[in-house]
């Protein structure tokens, strides 16, 4: 294993993971939900995505200096997502094996312990557009063997569902605060790609809630360029707001 | 041409106990909290309330006034979790048909083009189907075969919206960045009530694409300046965020007690007041 730079915090590597999710997506929208990946987003579109589409966080899409470029109102916002022109990261209070995810509630739905959001556009999104995860606090809360409701819809269920579930179903990536994980298994469960610096193997086990498909040689997730470093730095989050989501290593 | 100005009260007065009731807005934005406020007024309750859910749920959710709750997330926006909310769902208080965003677009669209369902590519493979056992899907009659959900049209006896401009008539108009869904939320319902920031004689020389509501669906139209506080209702004003913070944060009882016990006018009193007394 390539031994990664010194100085680049945690949180810097959480964006650059998930910056990667948008690598090759041509000209779609980015939907990132929070901080980390909506830095991420921004970061991939300044250097090696110039192409996709971003909104300022209401209803207009906005360019790389913030000037007006289209009207995106939520009605329009899904039809781009039925259209399939469009990769979002979601967050997500519990996400399972096979990449079920629940924002709606912890608990018995008919009275749940927690009311979490409701599941929001989280079933039309895993059908329609490419879903990723975003998950700050990698914890066996989160990442557990079943969720309670499932919101956004994994490879289990979209298979069992039929071919108009799974025509347009994909989750290209799950970024935590730990590494970086796919689905690229031959059941199509969850696999750990990628480490950030500092994290090993057991630590990601231990704060995951199901069986996790990982090699002994993972790599760390890649280090960030020092172009990519200083746009982050100065540009991006001048005031270090991706610190305050993300804990040190 | 019939005058469709009233008073909140009296659109209150035309909704009854049990009804289906339909509120625009988006999470906490431009929400007709004036006319939701004249609800909490009045005795009507056991309401079917249909809403991309923010403090207007909240409100009636913690008066113990909604009987279902047809939606597809309930937020603040900038505060996340609705405390009121959960606190209902997690009291088991009401019913809840929980549905995709998609799902309540085109049920909105179903009902306002008379259809019973329109299909979607949602639903299917998630707990929607698991929590909703009434909703069927269907089989596209053509060579694909592709099956789909049978979004429901969201018909509604009334509803609720809160518009930047509207003149005497009911024709409203959208100053903001997002019509969000209320055109639609007029023509799903039976009857639909306009509040708006500002009664105008007209809007000659207006750009027509914000005209969002047409009078042939607006059955009476009332003026509530700062009436969707403490949502926004851009440009007219932001989101009062002190205020949705305080609210968020107080006990039920003592926010219904400082707020909501007066008419509208002594609420807006008591916000400003509020405000002045705040540390800062």
């Amino acid at each position: 294993m390539k031994e990664p730079p010194m100085g680049v915090s945690r949180a810097e590597y959480c964006v650059i993971a998930c910056a990667e999710a948008w690598r090759d997506n041509g000209e779609v929208l980015a939907s990132p939900m929070g901080p980390i990946p909506s830095l991420g987003a921004r970061l991939a579109r300044l250097t090696f995505s110039p192409d996709l589409l971003l909104t300022d966080g209401e209803a207009l899409l906005v360019d790389a200096d913030g000037g007006l470029e289209g009207w995106l109102p939520y009605r329009r916002h899904l039809t781009m997502v039925t259209g399939g022109r469009r990769h979002v990261m979601m967050g997500a209070s519990q996400l399972d094996r096979h990449g079920n995810q629940n924002i709606s509630c912890i608990g018995p739905w008919e009275q749940p312990a927690r009311q979490l959001l409701g599941v929001r556009g989280a079933p039309s999104n895993t059908l329609n557009n490419p879903v990723s995860y975003w998950i700050p606090r990698h914890s066996p809360r989160v990442f557990v063997e079943r969720v309670d409701m499932v919101c956004g819809v994994g490879y289990d269920r979209a298979a069992a569902a039929g071919p108009s579930a799974t025509r347009f179903h994909r989750i290209p990536r799950v970024v935590s605060d730990l590494g970086v994980f796919d689905f690229d298994t031959p059941d199509r469960s969850m696999r750990l790609v990628s480490l950030h610096p500092g994290v090993t193997v057991a630590r990601v086990r231990e704060a995951t809630g199901f069986e996790l498909t990982a090699g002994a040689d993972t790599p760390f997730t890649r280090p960030p360029t020092a172009t990519e470093l200083r746009l982050i730095r100065e540009i991006l989050d001048p005031d270090g707001v991706r610190d305050r989501h993300v804990g040190a290593a | 041409m019939t005058d469709k100005t009233m008073t909140a009260d009296e659109v209150v007065a035309r909704l009854w106990s049990g009804m289906t009731l339909g509120i625009g807005g988006w999470g906490s934005r431009r929400k007709p909290m004036a006319l939701v406020r004249a609800l909490l007024r009045s005795p009507v309750t056991d309401l079917t309330v249909v809403s991309c859910g923010g403090p207007d749920v909240g409100l009636l959710a913690a008066a113990g006034r909604i009987a279902r709750l047809v939606t597809p997330f309930v937020t603040l926006d900038s505060i996340p979790l609705e405390p009121r909310y959960r606190a209902a769902r997690e009291r088991g208080s009401f019913a809840l048909t929980e549905i995709d965003e998609a799902m309540f677009l085109w049920g909105l669209h179903a009902a306002a083009n008379r259809l019973p369902f329109l299909p979607v590519r949602a639903g299917i493979g998630s707990d929607v189907m698991r929590v909703n056992p009434e909703l069927r899907t269907v089989v596209s009659p053509y060579a694909d075969g592709e099956e789909f959900v049978a979004a429901p049209a969201l018909r509604m006896d009334a509803a609720l919206v809160h518009l930047n401009r509207a003149d005497r008539l009911g024709n409203a108009q959208y100053l903001g960045p997002d019509p969000y869904f209320d055109d639609l939320f007029c023509e799903a319902a039976d009857a639909s009530y306009v509040s708006c920031e500002r009664l105008v004689d007209g809007f000659t020389g207006a750009v027509p694409q914000t005209l969002l509501v047409s009078r042939v669906s607006v059955t009476g139209v009332v003026e509530t300046p700062n009436g969707a506080h403490f949502t926004s209702c851009a440009p007219d004003h932001g989101r009062d965020e002190a205020f949705q913070t305080m609210y968020a944060t107080t006990p039920w009882d003592e926010f219904a007690e400082r707020f909501l016990h007066g008419d509208e006018e002594s609420y807006q009193e008591a916000v400003q007041v509020w405000h002045e007394e705040r540390p800062r």
